[in-house]
């Protein structure tokens, strides 16, 4: 009798254990399927992030690299674009970039010598970094209004390559400035201190210890500033870029030509375009901007191994 | 920073002093430089809403900005012009929405993938090349809307033409992924080692941590990145200008062509007259456009200066 009672009761416990046990286990493997599924999802969705680039870099070379001869590369464009080659659309990039650069890379450095070793944590400050963030994310082709207003109209430069520079330098400069605090920022206090110590003035050790020191952050910061100018369209579609110019601009104050803006022009504005000149086109602009950014990334890559 | 009196420890001859001075003197001049160069940031953002305002509220003078805003017509060049920026203010919301809806949940799945689950050596692969998505041009992303997706588009919904607002969110949402992944995964990351730790310590498996435990810590670092997304979206104009169809209608569906703000300055300020109607109803919508950006960049700023401020020790 007790002893038939005892194997019910051992049979009881036995089968609850078991029924927690197997619910715990099911529930577990549950989750764990759920996880798998959340994990696939997850990676899904960075397969879509980056795939489509490289699709798109790939399939401009594919078709682009038909078009690139060495005629494309040294003659000037005729019938209205659609024969001869991009020479001066090229040339007329890198002025393009050289003036950016020229204008952005100066201020650019000096307000982030500002920035680090002058100011003061007050309401100028404040105002400073909020006037950078939002430079950032003002519009391109706001940026094409305001120097027309201004570097074209009102400082009286006309359509042309100076105006062009100064506007792409006016939206480059936020990047510039961000970069070279970044890279001001991270030479450490002892260097300062110790240039401090042997009597060196403030600009002393600003220009002989801290700029060399934090030169190649500053250097990446602006090639990767003008990499982007050099794709820009909308700003200087406003300041001077035209489809075709007879010859190359002699002067800052001549119009000139440029691989995003004759990309546009080429692809939406003039029919019977030949496709294989626009995806070489398209090529030349990707090559151009993404060597910039490679420079960048080599550099940034040595002066880390440095230290 | 130190900021010892040097000049009376190093007192030297009377020569000396004098060139100690003269260099004194060169460095209040380069000083001033650089707080030139300090303040020019402010000094180019107010110089463009100054232009904007100036060239752009006169048109108030001659359309009311009742009419401007919600005026569905938009005919600048006929005799008398009218200015309704109805469509364009439509088509840009739309684009935009359709935009943001396609690239937020790709972009915050692959901020959590990069910054929780992928293994070192995909993330160190991946990273780049969303990097490189970034550093192409907005003119080039155009041009392959226009030849590779318009076509795709107009096929599968069997258009007249594939340029359409559709095209262009398609285009766009590619366009916002690099700043949504790159500012989520930031915030992610940020996310104290311990939150996690506490939920695997209470069994929690990895999946759960992330869903109910970072991205709810890091929930308005991720609306930051979203809203920059937005911005980004609002502000674009070479690849709308191409895709979007450029029609003036005001647009019923995502399939219609349409303009956006920025592609109806784009392509109107090369043949606007100076100082003209025309011209200063671009520099209006400009300057529309310039507050809506700046409103939706602010607000992310304060966000993301927040979050910064929650974790910080």
């Amino acid at each position: 009798m007790v002893d038939r009672w005892l194997i019910a009761f051992i049979v009881y416990v036995v089968v609850n254990i078991a029924v927690v046990v197997l619910a715990i286990v099911k529930a577990k493997m549950t989750r764990k399927i759920s996880e798998r599924t959340a994990f696939v999802f997850l990676g899904l969705a960075t397969a879509l992030a980056a795939l489509p680039v490289l699709f798109i870099v790939i399939y401009t070379v594919f078709n682009g690299a038909g078009a690139i001869s060495w005629s494309f590369l040294t003659q000037a464009p005729s019938q209205a674009g659609k024969a001869g080659g991009i020479l001066p659309v090229i040339i007329g990039t890198f002025y393009l970039m050289f003036g950016t650069l020229l204008f952005a890379l100066p201020m650019g450095i000096m307000a982030g010598i500002y920035l680090t070793e002058y100011a003061k944590d007050n309401w100028l400050t404040g105002l400073i970094n909020m006037a950078i963030v939002n430079l950032a994310g003002v519009p391109s082709i706001v940026f094409g209004l305001f120097g027309l207003g201004v570097f074209v109209l009102a400082f009286h430069f006309g359509l042309s390559l100076l105006a062009a520079s100064l506007t792409l330098a006016c939206q480059a400069l936020a990047m510039v400035i961000t970069t070279s605090r970044e890279a001001i920022l991270a030479v450490p206090r002892e260097y300062r201190e110790g240039s401090l110590a042997v009597g060196a003035t403030k600009w002393q050790t600003v220009r002989h210890i801290v700029l060399p020191d934090a030169l190649p952050g500053i250097i990446t910061g602006a090639v990767l500033a003008i990499s982007r100018a050099a794709g820009e369209t909308a700003p200087i579609l406003a300041t001077g870029a035209a489809f075709l110019v007879p010859r190359l601009p002699a002067s800052p104050f001549d119009q000139f030509m440029a691989l995003p803006y004759h990309l546009y022009t080429a692809s939406s504005q003039v029919p019977g375009m030949p496709k294989t000149t626009m995806w070489g086109v398209a090529l030349i602009l990707l090559i151009v901007v993404l060597s910039f950014d490679v420079l960048a990334a080599v550099i940034r890559f040595r002066s880390r191994k440095r230290i | 920073m130190l900021k010892p009196k040097i000049s009376s420890v190093v007192a030297g001859p009377k020569t000396e002093n004098s060139l100690r001075r003269r260099l004194r003197l060169g460095e209040r001049f380069v000083e001033g430089w650089i707080f030139l160069a300090g303040v020019l940031a402010i000094i180019i953002l107010v110089g463009i809403i100054a232009t904007l305002i100036k060239e752009g509220l006169p048109i108030f003078a001659y359309s009311s900005p009742w009419e401007f805003l919600f005026g569905a017509k938009w005919y600048p060049t006929s005799e008398p012009s009218t200015f309704g920026i109805l469509p364009f203010f439509i088509s840009t919301l739309m684009i935009t929405l359709i935009a943001t809806a396609a690239a937020v949940p790709i972009g915050v799945g692959c901020a959590a993938y990069l910054a929780e689950v992928a293994p070192t050596r995909v993330r160190e692969t991946v990273k780049p090349i969303i990097e490189l998505l970034a550093g192409i041009p907005s003119v080039m992303m155009g041009f392959i809307g226009l030849m590779l997706l318009s076509p795709l588009v107009r096929s599968i919904f069997h258009l007249n033409t594939g340029l359409c607002g559709l095209t262009a969110a398609i285009m766009l949402s590619l366009m916002s992924l690099p700043i949504i992944v790159s500012v989520s995964e930031d915030a992610l990351r940020a996310v104290p080692k311990e939150f996690k730790e506490a939920s695997y310590a209470l069994g929690a498996t990895k999946w759960e941590t992330i869903r109910h435990v970072c991205v709810p810590a890091a929930l308005s670092g991720i609306s930051a990145a979203i809203m920059l997304g937005v911005g980004r979206a609002i502000g674009e104009t070479m690849t709308v200008l191409m895709v979007a169809g450029g029609a003036l209608a005001v647009p019923s569906s995502p399939t219609d062509p349409m303009t956006t703000m920025t592609a109806a300055i784009a392509s109107g300020i090369g043949n606007a007259e100076r100082g003209g109607l025309h011209y200063q109803a671009l520099f209006a919508i400009g300057l529309i456009l310039f507050v809506m950006t700046l409103g939706v960049n602010l607000i992310a700023d304060r966000v993301l200066q927040r979050q910064k401020r929650k974790f910080a020790r």
